[in-house]
């Protein structure tokens, strides 16, 4: 995983609340079993007004003018502003890895969708809840500045705004530090290997029939 | 003094493994669903770091999301699309490799995930269940813990079996009163999204309960958890009792024998305690429910069926104009181009029944283009079939099709075209989610069918 501790720069303002992973991925783009390639197809059907098939360059597509993160000055933004719930909907993972390709490394909303958030975890985007009203003053302050940016800093957990102002939020310890130090999950839970073995042991003496009569190929 | 604790704070407790260094709760996975669509990565990442699955059988497989509903017998050779072909022959080739069973495209007990594994006793109260799929939640039906996760999380529970996560809030949904005749659980839990909207439930786990909950079937439980996620919970439950355990009793991989009783004493305790807490609690009363269909692309905004669209505001704007409505017209004006019966939330025997029931005799209008029934699995279809049902829809204009996701989702070739118009008995009525520009209204089986016969939405009770 990217590790995270500090992102500056321009922020792309996208003024809808409940952003599914539908919209931000597609259903045709999961055909693929790779990781990579669903940069290009971020919020496809909003950002072309073709129809989108897996692998075509964004080059050759007819683009949305009218689609905010095709307007020119939002070009190459890392930082995504939405409304609330943002990530709702499907658990498809693809989500934060079209967001990171495309060139995200945070979402600043109001809130997230659960399963959404702990998919950003695993892929070193970070997710920034902020109050109603501050996302709302920030989206309209976005929209009508040229070259708006905003510094997110994870160590001090603070949104920091160009005139001095500074947003503090809120983020799980655990997730904090896996993702100031780009953590695999995996080898941390393996890490407790024998606790694992020894619950299964009292599961199975507790709850006898959860180990019998179980799927197997043969 | 024990405290007195919530069914999920049980399932929680009998789970729970450790705590992990940095705080994180590791929750022991007792089932784990695969489907060809979120585990190729979580496979090829096993496979690069050398690991392999912490406790094989465990797992059980299908492919469902891409599997095309015509022409089954070809099985996988039936898929015309080479990367959706490709994607169900790494599942295949990944079972096979990392020894996992599998239903595959041409068993009789493939279907969708969440409809086979209650159906095939893979469910079981008690259990902690996960699954690549948001609609995990359905599971909680049987007060198991099931939960929809992300690929990493995939390859973490077949690394670990365990999931690393924070404990969520407990809310109750009380349900009180009696279902008026007509009305079906698909209404109950628009009506329970459009109170506590489609974000109320984040954070939570929701537990179903109240006298209402008494009288519904397992099928109709399964609704109510399966759209839990659209109101943002990851996880719905509803507590074992008579109906839970009648419905288990002979599943292929339900405990059997003396093993069924000392199951059945445990299950039996698998309920929320008297005065336990919740942070959080809701009241819907059952008895003066009306049939639902959503106007709008979030499961959030649905009206009764003898109210109407709401007038355009701020908020509204953008889903009433991909919608193709107008502020203010009654419900029962709109127009219907498709009509879908399927999907994980309402493709069961019992939907299947309530459908053809209100189909009758009658035939399916003749502005609808197009109307299809997709049973949830082989064993759906083929329960139907022995009951009659596929001739009764056949001979009202319905095609028959094989189990899938289908039009639920549109990866296979079921999808709408740009403006079409669907009464869907599925979950999601999100921009595109049928088919790009595609416009879904979500509503239940029987007011599903008698869209099909009216041609437009009406209302169900005039029908029967
Ligand atoms: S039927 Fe629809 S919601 Fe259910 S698992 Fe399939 S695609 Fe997902």
């Amino acid at each position: 995983m990217q590790a995270f501790t500090e992102v500056k720069g321009l922020v792309a303002p996208l003024d809808r609340a409940n952003i599914d992973t539908d919209q931000i991925i597609p259903k045709q783009f999961l055909k693929s079993i790779k990781r990579t390639g669903f940069g290009a197809h971020l919020f496809d059907a909003w950002r072309f007004l073709d129809a989108g098939v897996l692998g075509m360059a964004p080059a050759t597509r007819r683009t949305n003018p009218e689609f905010v993160l095709n307007e020119p000055r939002h070009r190459g933004a890392p930082i995504l502003l939405a409304g609330e719930n943002f990530g709702c909907g499907s658990s498809r993972e693809h989500a934060v890895w079209a967001l990171m390709e495309y060139g995200f490394r945070s979402v600043i909303a109001p809130s997230f969708a659960d399963i959404f958030t702990s998919n950003c975890f695993k892929n070193g985007l970070l997710p920034v809840a902020l109050p109603a009203q501050v996302v709302a003053a920030l989206m309209g302050e976005c929209q009508n500045t040229q070259g708006f940016t905003l510094a997110i800093d994870l160590e001090a957990c603070e949104v920091r705004h160009e005139d001095g102002r500074t947003f503090a939020f809120q983020i799980k310890a655990s997730d904090r530090q896996r993702l100031l130090q780009g953590l695999d999950e995996i080898g941390l839970s393996l890490a407790h290997a024998s606790d694992i073995k020894s619950f299964e042991a009292r599961h199975k003496s507790r709850f006898p029939w959860l180990f019998e009569n179980q799927p197997c190929r043969t | 003094m024990t405290v007195a604790r919530t069914l999920y704070d049980k399932l929680w407790d009998d789970h729970l493994v450790t705590t992990r260094s940095d705080g994180q709760s590791l929750i022991y996975i007792d089932r784990h669903l695969l489907h060809e669509v979120t585990s190729p990565q979580a496979f090829e990442g096993l496979g690069l770091a050398r690991r392999g699955l912490w406790r094989t059988e465990t797992n059980i497989a299908t492919a469902d999301h891409n599997v095309p509903t015509t022409e089954r017998e070809l099985g996988v050779q039936g898929i015309n699309e080479d990367i959706a072909k490709q994607q169900v022959l790494t599942l295949q080739e990944n079972c096979e490799r990392f020894d996992v069973e599998l239903f595959d495209v041409t068993d009789l007990r493939q279907g969708i995930v969440h409809v086979i594994g209650p159906e095939q006793g893979l469910t079981l109260p008690g259990m902690t269940i996960v699954c690549g799929d948001s609609h995990t939640s359905t599971h909680g039906a049987f007060a198991a813990l099931a939960q929809g996760i992300g690929t990493s999380d995939v390859e973490h529970v077949m690394a670990t079996q365990t999931l690393a996560q924070s404990k969520a809030k407990n809310l109750r949904v009380w349900l009180e009163g009696t279902l008026p005749r007509g009305i079906s659980t698909k209404d109950v839990v628009l009506k329970v999204i459009d109170v506590l909207t489609a974000s109320g439930g984040s954070g939570h786990t929701i537990e179903f309960a109240g006298d209402g909950i008494a009288n519904f079937s397992m099928e109709a439980r399964m609704t109510l958890c399966n759209m839990a996620i659209e109101a943002g919970a990851r996880a719905g439950l509803v507590a074992v009792d008579e109906t839970t355990i009648d419905y288990l009793r002979g599943r292929p991989y339900a405990p059997q024998g003396e093993r069924w009783r000392e199951a059945v004493a445990y299950w039996r305790s698998l309920k929320s305690d008297a005065d336990a807490a919740f942070d959080r609690e809701v009241r819907v009363d059952l008895s003066d429910l009306a049939p639902r269909v959503t106007w709008g692309t979030s499961p959030d905004q649905s009206a009764a069926i003898n109210g109407h669209v709401p007038e355009t505001n701020a908020e509204n704007r953008r889903a009433l104009e991909y919608m193709g409505l107008k502020g203010g017209e009654p419900m029962r004006a709109i127009e219907i181009d498709r009509i879908f019966i399927g999907s994980c939330t309402n493709a069961r025997i019992e939907d299947l029944r309530a459908a053809a029931q209100v189909l009758g005799n009658r035939k399916v209008a003749a502005n609808v283009r197009q109307a299809m029934v997709v049973p949830g699995s082989g064993l759906v279809k083929a329960e139907a079939e022995a009951e009659g049902l596929d001739e009764v829809f056949r001979a009202a204009g319905f095609e028959w099709r094989a189990a899938g996701c289908s039009m639920c989702l549109g990866m296979n070739p079921d999808q709408l075209l740009p403006g079409e118009r669907c009464a869907s008995t599925s979950n999601r009525n999100f921009e595109g989610r049928q088919g790009q520009g595609g416009r879904t209204h979500l509503l239940s089986p029987a007011m599903a069918a008698a869209a099909a016969v009216a041609g437009h939405f009406t209302d169900v009770r005039e029908y029967l």
